[in-house]
């Protein structure tokens, strides 16, 4: 018999926020152990979960496929080699400060345009748009340095309180900003979860799953799309944000088309059905594509035969098998 | 009372006249039936005043306010919920959540985005009396997909009806299912419709189902109007007999 249903249950709650919080502290263990190059890598893996992770709250659940993420990435990273270069400002803080409403607004203005239309056309409106942003920074390299890019120099954490000149100063900042990543990785995911197990969450799903049905309960569709877009696109601005600084530099290629792409297979890579689909395949595509780029020339093939290998054999990704694997595996608690 | 009335609808689908010239009228509190063979224009009547369908010319009016030109969102706020011949859920969903939706929506938290609906205790007391009321309760945590198809029809009205809205159309709530399940889920509808003081406007085309719940009955032919009255009256009346039968009308 199952349990009765009316009063909240806390339990399952409990066991996910302890799995959470044991994943949290081994990352936080892990640097000493890994050495530098693994925690440069994985701060990078970070990085690239937290823009995945919004990436999917609009492929995932409201189900519209972005293929024009890369623009509020790069909008993020120049967003901080701006406030380098023209306003002398160090500080990580005021760069996430800055930059997430700088964000937040591009999303709001793209996805105006964007949610008045579903499946192919949405997918090549931001497309297009995110070409537009990818031209513009190509052609106007008096203002964004075109093709040569941007250098970003390390800033200053915690309000000026951690500075990384002088001696160490790089193998202190890889370890210092691994844990800050860390901490932004681990709110955001928090943030996202919330938001995903909200009425407003839930909302969303039920337009992904029947816009009409969704329309005759009232909800207004197109404003529910237009903010689960600004959120999306914040959320990988942010990303943007956090990666500039570690990578030095920011070049056009960050709003490049391909760089849509790989949000989109770091997706479907973990999963778009699960939460944590997008976080791990954020975290493995980084490594995947490092170590192809180091195995081999021919490392876009490589990549390419994996997508569709998955496509194939692991329709919903990593962790959807992971979990379907685990469900198989205890088929006897399973109760309906 | 009058709670709906509309005053020569027209809809043309290219020649095929849909409505032609309807003036309907529901009153509060009733359960009507709108039957009428396959093409009669029941469901084209029903998704004008729901706002799926635009009318040529004509008004509609709810509560004596004109919603001739009101969205779908206005006509819901106002109070007018439909369910769908075609079963409409949100399958990847559980079924508590698709009725929990509703509540949300109507309360208007549907935007809450930093609190977690599940902690939403009056929605889940609410939620799950609805669910309750419909029989689904034993299955809230399963997914609307994975729902039979009687079960299904159900989770469809349930759905409309936890918008608690004043006027509900229910849009053939047994199509689809065996004969067994009909009387059990119109038990079930007519019941829960009735306690809830909830105006009904079904569509069937079961007659026995019709005469036995119906407070009125109104019959469409060719996007026109050819009887109302109660069931007893609508039994009596010949040319609802022939049209039923297939036979031609007497002149």
């Amino acid at each position: 018999m199952k349990a009765d249903v009316s009063l909240i249950s806390y339990r399952p709650k409990l066991v996910l926020a302890a799995t959470a919080a044991a994943v949290l502290v081994v990352l936080a263990l892990l640097p000493p152990f890994i050495g530098l190059y693994q925690t440069q890598l994985l701060t990078y893996g970070l990085i690239a979960a937290i823009a995945a992770l919004g990436f999917n709250l609009l492929l995932g659940y409201t189900g519209l496929l972005s293929f024009g993420h890369s623009a509020f990435f790069g909008i993020g990273a120049y967003t901080v080699a701006f406030l380098l270069r023209d306003a002398g400002i160090r500080s990580m803080e005021l760069y996430i400060l800055i930059g997430i409403p700088v964000a937040a607004i591009a999303s709001a203005l793209f996805g105006y345009i964007c949610v008045r239309h579903t499946r192919i056309f949405f997918g090549i409106l931001t497309l297009a748009l995110s070409q537009v942003l990818w031209t513009l920074t190509y052609k106007f390299f008096w203002v964004t340095g075109g093709s040569d890019g941007l250098r970003v120099a390390r800033p200053t954490l915690l309000a000026g309180m951690v500075t990384f000149t002088g001696r160490d100063a790089f193998q202190r900042f890889i370890n210092g900003y691994y844990y800050y990543v860390l901490v932004v990785f681990a709110l955001s995911v928090v943030l996202m979860w919330v938001i995903v197990h909200s009425p407003f969450g839930k909302s969303l799903q039920a337009i992904r799953d029947n816009e009409t049905r969704a329309a005759f309960l009232g909800l207004r569709i197109h404003r529910f799309r237009w903010v689960a877009f600004l959120i999306s696109g914040t959320f990988t601005g942010l990303a943007g944000i956090l990666w500039v600084p570690l990578n030095g530099l920011t070049t056009p290629e960050v709003l490049y088309w391909p760089f849509s792409g790989e949000i989109v297979f770091s997706a479907l890579l973990g999963g778009f059905r699960n939460f944590t689909g997008p976080i791990v395949g954020g975290i493995v595509f980084t490594y995947l594509k490092t170590y192809a780029v180091a195995t081999t020339e021919y490392w876009q093939l490589l990549l390419g035969v994996v997508l569709v290998l998955m496509v194939m054999v692991l329709p919903t990704g990593i962790v959807g098998a992971v979990t379907a694997l685990a469900n198989k595996l205890r088929p006897k608690e399973k109760s309906s | 009372m009058i709670l709906l009335k509309t005053v020569d609808l027209h809809k043309k689908f290219g020649e095929t006249r849909a409505c032609d010239g309807v003036n309907f009228v529901v009153n509060k509190g009733e359960f009507l039936s709108l039957v009428g063979s396959n093409g009669a224009g029941k469901t084209s009547l029903v998704n004008l005043i729901s706002a799926h369908l635009k009318p040529d010319s004509g008004q509609i009016l709810f509560e004596d306010k004109d919603i001739t030109f009101a969205t779908v969102h206005e006509r819901i706020k106002a109070g007018i919920a439909r369910s769908f011949q075609i079963v409409n859920l949100f399958d990847g969903l559980s079924v508590f959540d698709n009725v929990a939706l509703s509540i949300f929506s109507r309360e208007g938290k549907s935007t809450n985005i930093a609190s977690l609906a599940e902690h939403d205790q009056d929605v889940r007391n609410e939620t799950l009396e609805v669910l309750g009321q419909f029989g689904l309760r034993a299955m809230s945590s399963v997914l609307a997909g994975g729902l039979a198809q009687g079960e299904r029809k159900l989770l469809d009205v349930a759905v409309a009806y936890a918008l608690r809205p004043k006027l509900l159309f229910l849009d053939e709530p047994t199509s689809g299912v065996s004969t067994r399940d009909k009387g059990q889920i119109m038990d079930t509808v007519s019941s829960v419709v009735r306690a809830g003081a909830v105006t009904a406007v079904v569509i069937e085309h079961d007659m026995d189902v019709v005469f036995r719940y119906s407070d009125r009955i109104v019959m469409m032919h060719e996007g026109r109007f050819l009887a109302d009255g109660t069931p007893d009256e609508i039994k009596a009346n010949k040319d609802v007999a022939s049209i039923l039968l297939g036979a031609p009308l007497s002149a």
